[in-house]
């Protein structure tokens, strides 16, 4: 499992942000903060698009990962890290394999639609109800790691780089299982992998379920770098438009790629906020449509370039 | 037949009206919105059904149409022209609209994609969509538009035991006549097979000789147009402002999901039992009146996938 | 082997560096002041712009000293302002990452603004957490100061209960008559928290009155509201009450006004004040507007030397007559004059607090009395009046405008606001 140069680089990279993170300055490290947790619902969807699926609704289980930390907080107390952390993906990762006997047999635009349909009626729910705080959301407590409350943001950063580091070299590994390599098998031609003895279906369902297990752990990560969920920002379906614009942005080409990409979100927003605070959504438009004609293979298929690498398609 | 009579005289009871007119005043709301729903969403399933392109900028056009209808409304009024005026904008709006913009992004960015997986086309007209909406702030600026004129010119009718505004209604008028219009094409005139035939299978109508990238540049002209048309009619009764083509976009897209990606009557289907049942809604249980689009939408998808009038398609290996 | 991972380390130190290059070092003897607010969608024509238009004109006036007296002297504690603006759209993630990058990377000094409410009770605590002296502006939700003690963000004005009770006095006086009402608001939290206010309200000071039970609660941005003004026509009740705002409000005005609906039931719109001017004359007569306060229409005839200066600078320079969000925002860009004025220009965020907390101050339509939330949420009158077409003019005028004292409209400091209405409203000073 560490034998390959992604997994090397990966450790050597978790290493040099965990020691870079305790001397760089606050808003840089809540940018990786966001960053990192967005990049393990890219994981997820990039799984998938390998796969040839696109969901347009992932912010459905990115919003229950982010609202059951929130739910637990405000009804139970929970505030422990790792507990959260393990709800926002256990809540994510069951919706997702009850909804995947459903989605398994869909493909294309329909996948896609069926994606967003489930996540705006999730949002209508949670706009409706009062108790859920409606459109306002609500606070979340900090989060104590073991019992101790830190004081600074740090010790969360570093949690979540390392949960990133995990979930990475997790895919990855999976990736290249047999299992893992019939997700660029599914695109190519899902007939002949049936007869190569494989289900079709199962694999799908399978892939399924991870992705939502990682978007569910993504959103419980977010709610906790912000300390606040509500749903415009995590279920409707713009934000499920933003997280397939990173993961195109990003490229399927590898499991660092969504960490790249989301870190390059996070740049270009904010600086096209602050250099064109009328215009900040033509800028990424515009990028958008760059990426798509240009880069299709996205940021990663860049960097191997610069590398001499041929482009795989 | 007196179970016949019993049933005409009852059959308000079916939109859960207490009388004949809540039945009339029910029933010409959800014609009203379903003919909204109708003209809004007609372009866009007209685009996927031949391309197989899912237009996110549908939202774009509807947006132009409005506040180009809505800005000229107003400029000719202010000038003094007659309000009648005003209808023959709304037309000249949604055609300069749809030619003009639709004419730029299949020319200068679909024609190029076409190859493409179809879900990356449909990211790069999100992208579009982007684009243009900042455009708009740019080119109309943040204000809102008034073009109540035509809307005032019609007046208001008595039906139904309330106060109707005669243009709402000729809203339906107007959705009969997108609807026959894109039937009569289809069924009756050569144009309507050939856009059968690449409906069907786009490579053997290119082997058959048709001219399939013409075909593409008109049919997506021809949905932009209804798109703008959308937003241009539309435009009287509202307050034409930033963000208009956001909603449009979701409430399009559930409906063409209902009827089926490409069938023109399952458009009118889809729009006539979101419409009829969201006005149920309203009138009896204001509470539900949010989810019942989506609600619809996610019970279809998951029954009949490809919508209820989903044109077949052939399996290829 | 090593090509990969110097790619990799290569693409994240990039990006690292592109991201630490965009600090700004500020000078002493100005301050930098950050103004979110709606630069787009549907909220900006109503609320944003001329909120920042506001902001942008008092400032201006403060850096040269020309406002009339008390606050003709120059500067914030003699130092000059610049401003940033700010798109306050996005999401509550969004602005909360751009808060943080405005007092952590951009080091502002102030942060005044914000209408949205689901972004004000996001950033509260993170304004607490970073310890940066904020004033909220315009945003409505009375859960900020309610649900925990702040140090270091303020309101400086009246949170939106005071909106809806207001309505409900206002109600009783001029139309005892009235035996039942309905609603028609956005389905969000604005909208349910303004129906629920209302309602409660009216069932303590109207208790003859009964609610419909069809109340409509329509999607934000929906634009076409024929069926739910259908059910309305059909539905017995007298009055409707409806907290719309922007393009929603405009076009249920419209549709509302084609219909008749105006002329056979009484509407209420306490966010009315934003359309007032835009309408001329397709703004129904006879309707209850509200300005969310001593602002817009309501005040344009108050003869206070600053009201007039607002008033007629605002006119000039702009061209229409100043509403609502113009005066929020510009009230609370006096404040932080006034609190910079008495801790000097380089004051620490603390005394800048402590120099605002609890003080009285004259602002450009009324007195405000930062009284509640522990002298850190502002208490002022609120209003309404009927509206009508003035012909002569050209334009519309308020007719019976009247303006019911805060302690009347606003719970005591430390009282939850829906306790306080369910509870009878004790210690209510009409």
């Amino acid at each position: 499992m560490f034998n390959d140069r992604t997994a090397k680089f990966l450790l050597l990279a978790a290493l040099v942000i965990c020691v870079g993170g305790a001397f760089a300055p606050n808003w840089i490290v809540n940018q990786f903060m966001f960053g990192f947790s967005r990049a393990l619902a890219i994981l997820g969807l990039m799984v998938l698009w390998r796969t040839g699926l696109v969901s347009f609704g992932h912010a459905f289980y990115f919003g229950l990962g982010a609202y059951a930390v929130a739910i637990l907080d405000s009804k139970l107390g929970v505030s422990d890290v790792f507990l959260r952390l393990m709800a926002g993906a256990v809540v994510a990762g069951v919706a997702g394999f009850l909804i995947g006997f459903i989605m398994r047999n869909y493909r294309d635009i329909f996948f896609a639609m069926l994606n967003t349909a489930i996540s705006m009626v999730l949002f209508g729910i949670v706009v409706k109800t009062e108790s859920l705080g409606s459109t306002d959301g609500f606070a979340i407590s900090a989060s104590t790691i073991f019992g101790l409350s830190p004081e600074t943001k740090y010790p969360l950063f570093v949690i979540i780089t390392l949960v990133g580091l995990t979930a990475a070299l997790a895919v990855n590994f999976y990736l290249k299982t047999t299992f893992g390599k019939l997700t660029t098998a599914i695109r190519d031609n899902e007939i002949r992998v049936e007869y190569l003895g494989f289900s079709v279906a199962h694999a799908i369902h399978l892939k399924y379920t991870i992705s939502t297990i990682l978007a569910g752990g993504a959103g419980a990560l977010m709610a906790m770098s912000l300390g606040q969920v509500d749903p415009e920002s995590m279920i409707n379906w713009t934000v499920s438009g933003e997280l397939v614009f990173v993961t195109i942005l990003s490229g399927p080409g590898n499991v660092i790629a969504p960490f790249i990409g989301s870190l390059v979100f996070e740049v270009l927003r904010t600086y096209a906020f602050e250099l064109a605070p009328q215009a900040w959504q033509l800028i990424m438009g515009a990028t958008f449509l760059t990426i798509i004609f240009f880069l299709p293979g996205g940021i990663w298929s860049l960097i191997e370039k610069l590398g001499g690498k041929k482009n795989e398609k | 037949m007196s179970s016949w009579r019993f049933l005409i005289l009852n059959s308000h009871y079916f939109l859960g009206a207490n009388n004949m007119e809540t039945f009339l005043t029910i029933l010409l709301d959800g014609l009203q919105f379903s003919s909204y729903l109708f003209i809004v969403s007609a372009g866009l399933t007209i685009i996927f059904g031949v391309m197989k392109i899912l237009n996110v900028a549908h939202g774009s056009f509807y947006a132009w149409g409005a506040y180009t209808a809505a800005f000229f409304i107003g400029k000719f009024s202010d000038m003094g022209l007659p309000d009648a005026l005003g209808f023959l904008i709304i037309l000249a709006a949604a055609i300069v609209v749809g030619v003009i913009l639709g004419f730029i992004i299949e020319q200068g960015i679909l024609k190029h994609m076409y190859e493409r997986d179809e879900v990356l086309i449909v990211l790069a007209t999100f992208g579009l969509f982007l684009v243009l909406e900042d455009i708009i702030l740019i080119a109309f600026g943040t204000d809102p538009y008034f073009a109540y004129q035509p809307m005032a010119l019609l007046e208001s009718v008595e039906l139904g035991g309330i106060t109707r505004d005669v243009y709402g209604i000729t809203l339906i008028g107007v959705a009969a006549v997108v609807a026959v219009g894109c039937w009569w094409l289809l069924n009756k005139t050569k144009w309507g097979t050939l856009l059968k035939a690449v409906i069907f299978d786009r490579e053997m109508g290119i082997s058959m000789g048709i001219n399939v990238p013409l075909v593409y540049t008109l049919t997506f002209i021809g949905g932009a147009i209804l798109g703008g048309l959308g937003g241009a009619y539309i435009a009287p009764t509202i307050s034409v402002a930033p963000g208009l083509g956001t909603e449009v976009i979701v409430l399009s897209f559930a409906v063409v999901v209902v009827g089926g990606m490409g069938s023109i009557a399952g458009a009118a289907i889809g729009s006539l039992i979101i419409g009829i049942l969201r006005a149920i809604a309203v009138h009896e249980l204001p509470q539900v009146e949010l989810f019942v689009v989506f609600a619809v939408m996610a019970i279809v998808l998951v029954f009949r996938p490809e919508g209820l009038f989903a044109p077949a398609k052939p399996r290829k290996i | 082997m090593t090509n990969k991972l110097l790619k990799g380390a290569l693409g994240i130190a990039a990006v690292s560096a592109v991201a630490l290059a965009g600090g700004i070092a500020h000078a002493k003897d100005t301050i930098t002041i950050a103004v979110p607010s709606f630069l787009t969608g549907g909220a900006a024509g109503p609320f944003g712009i001329p909120a920042m238009n506001g902001a942008k004109m008092v400032t201006d006036a403060i850096n040269k000293g020309t406002l009339p007296a008390p606050y003709n002297t120059k500067g914030f504690g003699g130092a000059s302002a610049s401003l940033i603006e700010l798109d306050e759209g996005g999401g509550a993630t969004k602005q909360v990452a751009e808060y943080r990058n405005l007092v952590e990377k951009r080091n502002v000094d102030a942060i005044v603004g914000y209408i949205s409410s689901g972004n004000c009770q996001a950033l509260a605590p993170i304004a607490e957490e970073l310890k940066q002296f904020t004033i909220f502006a315009t945003c409505g939700t009375p859960r900020i100061f309610e649900e925990a003690a702040r140090k270091y963000v303020f309101r400086t004005m009246g949170h939106a209960t005071s909106d809806n009770v207001a309505a409900a006095m206002y109600v009783k006086e001029n139309f005892p008559d009235m035996k039942s009402y309905t609603g028609i608001n956005q389905n969000y939290a604005w909208g349910q928290d303004s129906w629920r206010d209302f309602d409660l309200t009216m069932k303590q000071i109207m208790p003859n009155t009964t609610a419909s039970d069809k109340t409509q609660f329509p999607k934000i941005f929906a634009g076409q509201y024929g069926s739910e003004i259908s059910a309305m026509s059909l539905d017995k009740a007298d009055l409707v009450h409806s907290s719309f705002w922007g393009g929603d409000l405009e076009a249920f005005i419209f549709q509302g006004a084609a219909r008749g609906l105006f002329k056979k039931k009484i509407g209420v719109v306490t966010v009315g004040g934003t359309a007032a001017y835009r309408l001329g004359k397709k703004l129904p007569d006879g309707l209850v507007l509200g300005a969310r306060g001593p602002y817009g229409i309501l005040v344009r005839d108050r003869d206070s030397a600053l009201n007039q200066w607002f008033v007629n600078t605002y006119k000039d320079i702009y061209g229409i007559y100043p509403s609502g969000p113009a005066y929020q925002y510009g009230q609370a860009i006096l404040a932080a004059k006034i609190a910079y004025d008495k801790a000097g220009s380089d004051a620490s965020n603390e005394q800048l607090a402590d120099a605002l907390r609890g003080i009285t101050f004259e602002s450009f339509s009324t007195t405000i009395e930062m009284k509640l939330g522990g002298g850190h949420q502002a208490a002022t009158e609120n209003g309404y009046g009927i509206t009508k077409y003035d012909a002569d003019q050209g334009e519309n005028v308020v007719t019976g405008v009247k303006f019911y004292p805060a302690s009347c409209v606003l719970p005591p400091d430390g009282v939850n606001s829906v306790d306080w209405i369910n509870g009878g409203m004790k210690g209510a000073k009409c």
